[in-house]
């Protein structure tokens, strides 16, 4: 029997999400339906985090902390993918600004669909990335850092300072 | 006289006592939240969880400084259980916190030295509560060692209730309960990402749990020493106290550290030396 998949410790981006599938992720924390009774946890922290879930897609700007927070999580960690546009990059995926969904930058382990994707949706994805979690720490995965490789030389990231 | 037998039940019991409060603790909140809440044993699961993790931190020292946390918090506990001097302890019970202040400063991070500040700033804000609450006990029953006031017939929190309230009031501060958990603080709660524990993780922030389990049960343990004198009303008493701090945390919003600072030691100048000065004049001296 393991720890790990009995208290996941999620962090949330918001990576140009249109909030509506942020809503229904914070939904999922409210009394109607209480997610800390699995002993999943919203840190705000990177670091004691196991699970990472984004909304929305990859543009320039967001690419970066993306990648800063994933990279700070230790392993065992897996990714989950909430909504379409974090899937694929949804309606924007055309858009000029878009990269396309969160797998064109980071590995993704679950794809939760919907827009918005439904409370219950997203506690199935966290449940079934419980199950790869369990799979990654058996099989002792090391999630390698992910360098990003994109380079738009017009307009480069801008640091504006923040970690 | 030390009793050998008191340190090592606590060191070998008070990691599962201060687990339970922690679980209890976490359901009636989720209860007050009119949510289910996690499981009872949901902080274990959480530790057995942290010590599966990888150990990544930012500078190795930082896994040292909270080794040293957790065994300073494993020797105050111990030499009160084992009824030392109070004093003594409440040295050791510094020098523990100071540990944690310095692994936070070890890594080089913002919201870690931020976090490590505050802390600082609410060891400033309880430390003159708690000495005044061994000198008003000292007062009571003549003695700084813990087996004498434990065993002490003195009704001690009748004698002295500013005290015993002024205590109360920093203990939300050193169970890191709104509204003082400006250094870092439970559950899902953020301040500053995770203030003091920001830049630690996997074991070593499981280190720093099992240290808070071991605090938990000995503040309690300084409670019970209030109600020396009677047993039972003791064990009433410190479930009646932890109920209480369970209610505060659930009803108020955290305040700024000025506020956090100068109320508690406004609190410990008003009611605590209040307090001692009018034991001084009934007992007519120092005992």
């Amino acid at each position: 029997m393991t720890y790990l998949a009995k208290s996941p410790w999620i962090i949330h981006y918001d990576a140009s999400s249109c909030n509506g599938c942020d809503i229904e992720i914070l939904a999922c924390l409210t009394p109607m339906y209480d997610v800390e009774r699995f002993g999943i946890i919203n840190t705000g922290n990177p670091k004691h985090a196991d699970i990472f879930v984004v909304t929305g897609s990859v543009n320039e700007q967001n690419r970066e902390i993306i990648l800063n927070i994933y990279n700070q999580m230790p392993d065992p960690k897996v990714v989950v993918a909430v909504g379409i546009c974090a899937t694929s990059g949804g309606v924007f995926r055309e858009c000029y600004n878009v990269a396309g969904g969160i797998d064109k930058l980071i590995p993704v382990d679950v794809y939760v669909m919907g827009c918005a994707a439904r409370p219950e949706s997203i506690i199935d994805g966290i449940v079934t990335a419980l199950g790869i979690l369990e799979e990654k720490r058996t099989g002792k995965v090391h999630s390698a850092p992910v360098i990003d490789h994109h380079e738009n030389k017009e307009h480069p990231p801008q640091n504006n300072g923040s970690a | 006289m030390i009793n050998i037998v008191g340190a090592l039940v606590f060191v070998l019991v008070a990691p599962v006592v201060g687990a339970l409060v922690a679980g209890i603790d976490r359901k009636i909140t989720a209860h007050m939240q009119g949510r289910v809440g996690p499981s009872l044993f949901q902080p274990f699961y959480d530790v057995g969880k942290l010590f599966e993790k990888e150990q990544a931190v930012v500078n190795e020292t930082q896994i040292f400084y909270a080794i040293c946390y957790l065994i300073f918090m494993i020797f105050t506990g111990a030499l009160f259980f084992a009824g030392g001097d109070l004093l003594l302890v409440i040295f050791a019970l510094t020098l523990a916190q100071i540990f944690l202040v310095l692994g936070a400063f070890a890594a080089n991070s913002p919201y870690s030295y931020v976090g490590a500040e505050r802390e600082l700033l609410q060891i400033l804000a309880y430390e003159p509560m708690v000495i005044l609450t061994a000198v008003g006990m000292f007062m009571v029953t003549k003695s700084f060692n813990v087996s004498d006031i434990v065993t002490s017939t003195t009704p001690v929190v009748l004698l002295i209730p500013g005290i015993f309230f002024g205590f109360l009031y920093v203990l939300t501060i050193k169970l890191r309960k709104s509204p003082f958990d400006i250094s870092t603080s439970h559950h899902a709660h953020q301040e500053i990402v995770k203030g003091v524990t920001t830049e630690f993780s996997g074991p070593s922030l499981g280190l720093i749990e099992v240290t808070h389990w071991y605090e938990t049960v000995f503040l309690l343990g300084f409670i019970y020493l209030f109600f020396g004198f009677s047993p039972l009303i003791a064990v009433i008493a410190v479930i009646v106290v932890y109920l209480l701090e369970i209610l505060v945390d659930n009803t108020n919003a955290r305040v700024r550290w000025q506020l956090a600072v100068k109320s508690s030691w406004l609190i410990a100048a008003a009611v605590g030396v209040l307090n001692l000065a009018a034991l001084y004049y009934v007992l007519g001296g120092l005992p």
